[in-house]
């Protein structure tokens, strides 16, 4: 170390007359370094927040709507929704949806049924994501009961028949005229944990 | 000038000997010269990477590896390639170079400045031995989306953390070229009399800050939801995959610009000088840069055009994108004037400086092709893509540091290096580069999609046209190196301060090779 003093004369005399501008400077942009890192978390709630405020990409809904009373039924057109059922390919779940297709009158209430059965003799807990394609009709295909607003238990072997209520809003922009409800199902070791 | 030079030899201290002077130093052109060296040896384990994914490719069929080691090695190329022989390049550059240009006796920090070095070793450590352990090295593409990313074995938190540490090892070393910029100007020099380089350097130190934290962030996401049952990535807990696209993006496209705008500054340094003319637009440079800055912010979801977004998101990222191209064309139209009716010679940093204007154009011509939405749903993960960012990387990022490299290595080292090797050199790199790039555009066009190890007899004859380039081009790197240690061992000829007959700026009026400490007492600046 001895010959160290030497070799830093003179950039550390510079920067110690420069000391304190350069700290201020140094606070400055750490400061800001830090502050970005907490905004790429920040990106996650505001993702969400944009996405709602905007009406664009949002194509979850697991909040239950109203029953549609107070809607007239619109007989003189009807709109087709498509039922898809996803699942972990290899997992000891079945999941399929009861009808593929449906006509349906803007205002009126319909129930399907998605088919869920836990292949293993263990009991299971399962949940079922939704999603409503396209993404613009999310607001528009209204859930009244669905079995994804909550976590499903399973016995071994058990299988069951869920219902889905729903009804399509007749605001629905006359250009989409076939909508896609989706269910994606998860087994849940990740859930339960919770 | 005359008195700097001569009152210097009283101020004289050597660098320390042995190895402890490459550890503890803390002198800028020693941090220099290790972050060169560094991102030259990167160069050479990215490009091996990169010789055996060609080989591979040379023929239909699986030809030489494992399709999951092929996987490894795509993605850790792109990493070493982008962080630690690009990046770690130009801060080698600034770190040389932002002193003496500004007249600066060192940089501000030179405490950090050692540790934002020694901590590169340690990253890339983490992240290569990754190949050995269970599971191999990260195999998801350097973008490392999830869920396949997750699949990752054991490797994944070494990836993790030697981003964070390579992340960290950028912010330092932008904060302090900020500090150093901002505090240490020679007495005289305004904001609007800095080198073009300085400026350029500025504003990606600011991008750096801005970015890098947030990928950081991002790779901690993937780590708790990994390891600690988070679910920011993971549809079943209510996550979204597409969310970690977004986040990514968002550091990425700057990301892009950090690679490219040192390179603008390089080049507007090498063309005004074989030119013999200051540079055209000065104030514009400085103000396309600032803004090509400001719109790699708003444009980042033109990567992921294909995920599903609305018309409306389609629309603005389509359109910011193709806004970049008028700042950019302010700036090719600069260089072109700047030649406009000069007295050019054509040395070798010119040569290269020179086939990056060509080249770089068409990468960022095929660049607004893929920011055309309709047309990036055919072109979108096919080779089309790895030909434009090749095109905007190699010729562009990569010649513009060899431009550098050439042009200030006889300040360096006091030495001129061999030109016909130099020259030699240039030539073998550039046809090869094309040879090995532009075939690349024809088989993405025609369907081919990035990231396989084997693909349909159809593409064979570009598919070899393009491996034999690639192989030629590495083999030429080897005439660079051999022309660096031939030159730092006493090259040709001892050269004046000047080096080049139109050279000017601060960094031409000291001594060559520049002394140890240079600048003590500020120069003024007229």
């Amino acid at each position: 170390m001895s010959e160290k003093p030497d070799t830093e004369q003179q950039p550390q005399a510079e920067s110690n007359a420069q000391g304190p501008r350069h700290a201020s400077l140094v606070v400055k942009l750490g400061f800001t370094a830090v502050a970005m890192f907490g905004f790429g978390y920040a990106l996650v709630p505001l993702y969400d927040i944009f996405c709602e405020v905007t009406g664009i990409g949002d194509s979850t809904t697991t909040t239950a709507a109203e029953e549609p009373v107070n809607l007239e039924t619109d007989y003189d057109r009807t709109v087709t929704v498509e039922f898809i059922a996803q699942h972990e390919q290899g997992s000891f779940w079945e999941f399929d949806a009861e009808k593929v297709r449906m006509e349906v009158h803007p205002g009126k209430l319909y129930t399907t049924h998605y088919v869920a059965q836990n292949q293993s003799t263990a009991p299971q807990a399962a949940h079922a994501v939704p999603s409503v394609s396209p993404a613009g009709a999310t607001r528009y295909v209204q859930k009244v009961e669905c079995f994804c607003f909550e976590e499903q238990q399973f016995d071994g072997k058990e299988s069951r028949n869920m219902p889905v209520l729903f009804y399509v809003d007749p605001e629905i922009p006359s250009n989409l005229g076939t909508v896609t409800l989706s269910y994606a199902f998860y087994g849940q070791p990740l859930l339960t944990a919770e | 000038m005359e008195s700097t030079t001569a009152t210097h030899d009283d101020h004289y201290h050597g660098p320390a000997s042995g190895i402890r002077r490459w550890l503890f130093t803390t002198n800028h052109k020693d941090i220099g010269t290790l972050y060169l060296w560094f991102s030259l040896i990167m160069f050479f384990v990215g490009g091996a990477m990169a010789m055996v994914i060609r080989a591979e490719l040379i023929a239909p069929g699986m030809n030489l590896v494992d399709p999951m080691f092929y996987n490894q090695l795509i993605t850790v190329h792109a990493l070493v390639m982008i962080f630690g022989a690009v990046m770690p390049a130009f801060v080698g550059l600034a770190n040389w170079m932002v002193p003496m240009m500004i007249g600066a006796p060192d940089m501000a920090l030179p405490r950090m400045n050692n540790w934002s070095f020694w901590i590169l070793p340690i990253g890339f450590t983490l992240l290569l031995m990754t190949f050995f352990l269970p599971g191999g090295a990260p195999a998801s593409g350097w973008t490392i989306y999830p869920p396949l990313v997750l699949q990752t074995g054991d490797a994944f938190p070494f990836l993790v953390f030697s981003i964070h540490v390579l992340g960290i090892s950028s912010i330092m070393g932008a904060m302090n070229i900020i500090v150093t910029i901002m505090n240490l100007r020679a007495p005289g020099m305004g904001l609007l009399k800095m080198p073009i380089f300085i400026w350029t350097w500025l504003i990606t130190a600011y991008l750096l800050i801005a970015v890098m934290p947030v990928l950081a962030g991002a790779v901690t996401m993937l780590l708790t939801d990994k390891y600690f049952g988070t679910s920011f990535f993971d549809a079943a807990g209510g996550g979204d995959p597409v969310l970690f696209q977004h986040i990514f993006w968002f550091f990425g496209h700057p990301e892009v610009y950090i690679m490219i705008l040192p390179a603008f500054g390089i080049i507007s340094e090498v063309i005004p000088t074989f030119s013999r003319k200051r540079l055209f637009g000065y104030e514009a440079m400085v103000y396309a840069t600032a803004a090509i800055a400001f719109l790699s912010f708003i444009v980042w979801a033109h990567h992921m055009f294909t995920v599903g977004m609305p018309i409306g998101g389609l629309l603005f990222f389509m359109f910011t994108t193709m806004l970049i191209a008028v700042p950019t064309g302010v700036k090719i139209f600069n260089w072109v004037a700047t030649m406009w009716r000069g007295a050019m010679t054509f040395e070798t940093p010119m040569l290269f400086a020179l086939a990056f204007l060509f080249l770089f154009t068409i990468g960022g011509f095929s660049g607004l092709m893929l920011a055309i939405v309709p047309a990036d749903f055919q072109y979108h993960d096919s080779y089309f893509v790895v030909a434009h960012f090749h095109y905007v990387l190699v010729p562009g990022s990569v010649f513009a540091i060899m431009a550098g490299v050439y042009y200030w290595l006889p300040k360096w080292t006091g030495n001129m290096y061999n030109e016909f090797w130099a020259k030699t050199h240039f030539w073998l790199t550039a046809i090869s580069v094309n040879i090995t790039f532009f075939p690349q555009h024809f088989v993405g066009l025609a369907g081919m999609p990035r990231r396989i190890p084997d693909y349909p007899v159809q593409f064979a004859d570009w598919n070899m046209v393009s491996s034999l380039g690639s192989f030629v081009f590495g083999i030429s790197q080897l005439i660079f190196v051999a022309v660096i240690i031939g030159c730092i061992r006493g090259g040709t000829r001892k050269v004046d301060d000047r080096v080049w007959e139109g050279s000017h700026g601060l960094e031409w009026t000291l001594p060559s090779p520049a002394p140890y400490h240079s600048f003590d007492k500020p120069p003024e600046v007229r």
